[in-house]
């Protein structure tokens, strides 16, 4: 290692360590924190269910790329799982309309608090698909990638640029971002150009209104549960091949996959998108050990002995929290004006 | 005849609904053996405490709790806090640096509160709270490591104060308290569901930080042989007094035995009676604070305070609008409930003498008082108190019940099939489903709950 200030070997180890994985990350959260969007501009609760449908999604993604591989259905260097997210598709899209046949419709029907009851409610939901999850495929952590594991990896980008700091691009963070941009540029226009979007938008925005003018209540809702399934499978699916799946590990998303939608402001999809980045970003940031780094960029006289990490690994949920509680201290809003009381 | 049945099993619903859960713990008491039943009970009349304050919360302002398992967890620290016996040469290692960590921890965050309500410059309060951070955590980490080198198979933790155990059952629950106090002064006021999302990570990050810190709890190494407020089991064998209480009991079996048979007999008698006196004894206390904490509550209820409670609950605006502070009246309800959980936390930590702090799933400490709480009436502590035990009862039955069904799954299947083993490993998994249907059926179906509460609107 050379003692002498290096940035360019500075930013290689940043964009690798930290910039890469948080883009992927935040991803990740983004797709989730917008079907938690979606569900509440339209159902009027804050979905808890949504890191154990997740879980569900991944694990539909999983059992059907196990079948593929097992029958030779695949594409060589390409994962698997990509390619069952189709048939997964079909599969969430019924297991969350059969949900909110059995349980969310009625209360609907009655009018009650839906926020209050909702929440109850699915957390209820969150038991019994969490359940069933664990009940399938176990509650031990599992891979599920298959095909090419690197874009380009170190030794590649070593060898093509001659740094002495390798980047290493992975085939799971380019996919996720890559159907991250395509997802979330589908939904805005589907929101902004479509006729169904527009009588999506209506109907959030005022209920009684929207009714009044002719819009099927019943279609909008199915409308929404088919989106969520849509985001929900492909972000449980590209958490998995980031990071591995893991049922109690899809449960914790909760945690910040809310925080990104709190400090967005809760119903704003662009808000649910920055807030996810946010709180991507700022985990990643405060986790990360900036030992190397520093030593990339000090000289030799002042090289750290630690580590020179923020926050312990251990904690990264913790930070999500405190980054909630900070947004509620400082700006209940949200970054972009959601609601803030329940507006019944 | 039958309306008049029926009114009739109206009136007594709730005498009729306790007999029952006696006649079945009866029934498991004869058949199974009394120790097993005794525990049933006391564990379902600590989830009863548990659910009571969940209650309180829920049923009497519509406040959702969904972070009980945390402020269950405070309860039992604070029972390792009190009741332990202090390390004294981890004290003496690494206890004063830990001390200065924690002031300037503290100092830290003041000033920054401080000086934030000053309306100083933003970018300044960052940089000295950054700063403080960095001192605190140098301080600390060298402080734990210290303090954790300390014999970590046995010790590697600062300890307790050595106090009674009974006491750490106040200060578990003013522990939990505080935390409720925290986190309602943020959340509350704002929408409901922040409160729920605030409560659900706060019991998480409570989590990580016992399981993670070994100096303060042990972390994952688990704490062992907490004091207990009732006598041992082995004491009791050998006292006196209780073995010729025994041989009393059974002095007509004896009369028929030889002298050796009897010795023989008897202490067989002794040991079992030693556990289910042990198990008695822990009633007796579980029950003094159940009963306190119900009568207080019903008091509470049935007085201005708990009239003006029930009014912001049926109408807030309505409420807001004759002159009452919907928002202190909550958080003074959060803290009452948070802090009876905690002391249920603390009473659940003593009744089983270790505290192994990945023993708190969101399942079994959140989720399950739910059910309880939404089955018994949400509303009415009665209500809360018989979903306990019937909730309690399922959960513990549930798994020799999945086990059976698997048995008899296996007689019409091959034996070791993969299969069936697949069944075996994976059917408690199923206890989550069940758990969960049961919520949302008597949510969609019985919304009141098996007892619900009477004078619903005012």
């Amino acid at each position: 290692m050379s003692d002498s200030i290096d940035i360019i070997n500075a930013l290689a180890l940043m964009t690798n360590f930290v910039i890469l994985p948080a883009l992927s990350y935040g991803s990740q959260l983004a797709l989730g924190a917008l079907a938690v969007t979606l569900v509440y501009s339209i159902l009027r609760f804050s979905n808890f269910a949504q890191g154990d449908s997740m879980a569900f999604g991944t694990m539909l993604v999983i059992l059907i790329s196990g079948y593929m591989i097992s029958k030779g259905w695949t594409i060589t260097g390409f994962p698997t799982a990509i390619l069952a997210i189709p048939l997964a598709l079909i599969g969430m899209s019924i297991y969350l309309l059969t949900m909110d046949r059995l349980v969310y419709r009625h209360y609907r029907k009655i009018k009650a608090k839906q926020n209050i009851v909702g929440i109850t409610a699915s957390i209820g939901v969150m038991f019994v698909t969490g359940g069933i999850v664990r009940f399938i495929l176990g509650a031990s952590a599992q891979r599920f990638g298959d095909g090419e594991r690197f874009i380009f990896s170190v030794r590649e980008f070593k060898a093509f640029t001659g740094l002495e700091q390798g980047i290493a691009f992975k085939t799971s963070q380019f996919l996720t971002i890559t159907l991250a941009i395509l997802l979330v540029a589908f939904l805005f226009y589907f929101l902004q150009k479509t006729k169904t979007g527009k009588a999506m938008r209506a109907y959030s925005d005022n209920t009684e209104l929207a009714l009044l003018s002719g819009i099927d209540p019943d279609k909008v809702v199915q409308i929404t549960w088919l989106l969520v399934a849509l985001f929900t499978t492909i972000a449980g699916t590209l958490y998995g091949l980031d990071k591995g799946f893991a049922p109690q590990q899809y449960h914790l998303l909760l945690l910040p996959i809310f925080a990104s939608v709190i400090v967005g402001g809760i119903g704003s999809p662009i808000g649910a998108i920055a807030g996810a980045f946010l709180v991507a970003f700022s985990e990643i940031l405060l986790t990360y050990a900036y030992k190397k780094f520093l030593i990339y960029l000090l000289p030799l006289s002042m090289h750290p002995s630690s580590l020179v990490q923020l926050i312990g690994t251990e904690y990264k949920y913790a930070i999500s929290f405190v980054i909630l509680v900070i947004v509620l201290l400082i700006r209940p809003t949200g970054i972009f004006k959601g609601k803030v009381i329940d507006g019944e | 005849m039958v309306n008049n049945m029926n009114t009739l099993f109206q009136a007594n619903k709730a005498i009729i609904y306790f007999i029952i859960m006696a006649l079945v713990l009866i029934f498991v008491g004869l058949n199974q053996s009394w120790a097993l039943a005794l525990g049933i009970i006391n564990m379902s009349l600590i989830s009863a405490i548990m659910a009571l304050g969940v209650n309180i919360q829920w049923g009497y302002a519509g406040l959702m709790n969904v972070g009980i398992m945390g402020f269950a967890a405070l309860g039992g620290v604070s029972v390792v806090l009190i009741a332990q016996q202090p390390v004294t040469e981890a004290v003496d290692a690494g206890g004063l640096k830990m001390f200065i960590a924690l002031v300037m921890g503290a100092v830290t965050i003041v000033t920054g509160v401080l000086l934030n309500r000053r309306g100083v410059n933003k970018w300044l309060i960052t940089s000295i709270v950054v700063i403080g951070y960095l001192f605190t955590r140098f301080y600390f980490s060298e402080a734990s490591d210290l303090i954790e080198k300390v014999d970590p198979a046995i010790t590697g933790y600062l300890g307790g104060f050595g106090l009674p155990v009974t006491f750490s059952w106040i200060i578990g629950g003013f522990a939990a308290a505080l935390a409720a106090w925290w986190i309602g002064k943020i959340t509350l006021g704002l929408r409901t569901d922040y409160l729920a999302i605030a409560t659900l990570g706060i019991s998480e990050i409570i989590l990580y930080v016992l399981k993670n810190e070994d100096w303060f709890v042990r972390g994952l190494k688990n704490v062992y042989g907490i004091p207990r407020p009732v006598p041992y089991e082995v004491d009791m064998q050998k006292s006196e007094w209780f073995q010729s209480l025994i041989t009393w009991i059974h002095k007509s079996e004896f009369e028929l035995l030889s002298q050796s048979e009897r010795i023989e007999k008897l202490s067989e008698y002794v040991r079992e009676a030693a556990v289910v006196f042990v198990k008695l004894c822990y009633s007796g206390l579980i029950i003094a604070v159940l009963v306190a904490f119900v009568v207080l509550s019903s008091l509470a209820l049935n007085s201005p305070w708990g009239r003006k409670v029930r009014a912001i609950r049926d109408n807030e605006v309505a409420a807001s609008a004759m002159g009452k502070d919907i928002k202190r009246q909550h958080l003074q309800i959060f803290i009452l409930g948070s802090a009876i959980v905690g002391v249920a936390g603390a009473l659940l930590v003593t009744y089983d003498g270790i505290f192994v702090p990945a023993a708190y799933q969101p399942l079994r400490f959140t989720f399950l008082i739910w059910v309880m709480v939404i089955l018994g009436g949400s509303g009415n502590n009665m209500g809360s108190i018989l979903g306990a035990f019937i909730i309690w009862f399922i959960w513990i039955q549930s798994g020799p019940m999945g086990l059976w069904f698997v048995e008899m799954l296996g007689n019409n299947m091959q034996e070791g099939s993969a299969s069936l083993e697949f069944i075996e490993d994976r059917v408690h998994y199923l206890r989550l489903v069940f758990m969960g249907s049961i919520l949302l059926l008597i949510m969609r179906f019985s919304p009141g709950g098996l007892l619900p509460e009477k004078n619903k609107e005012l």
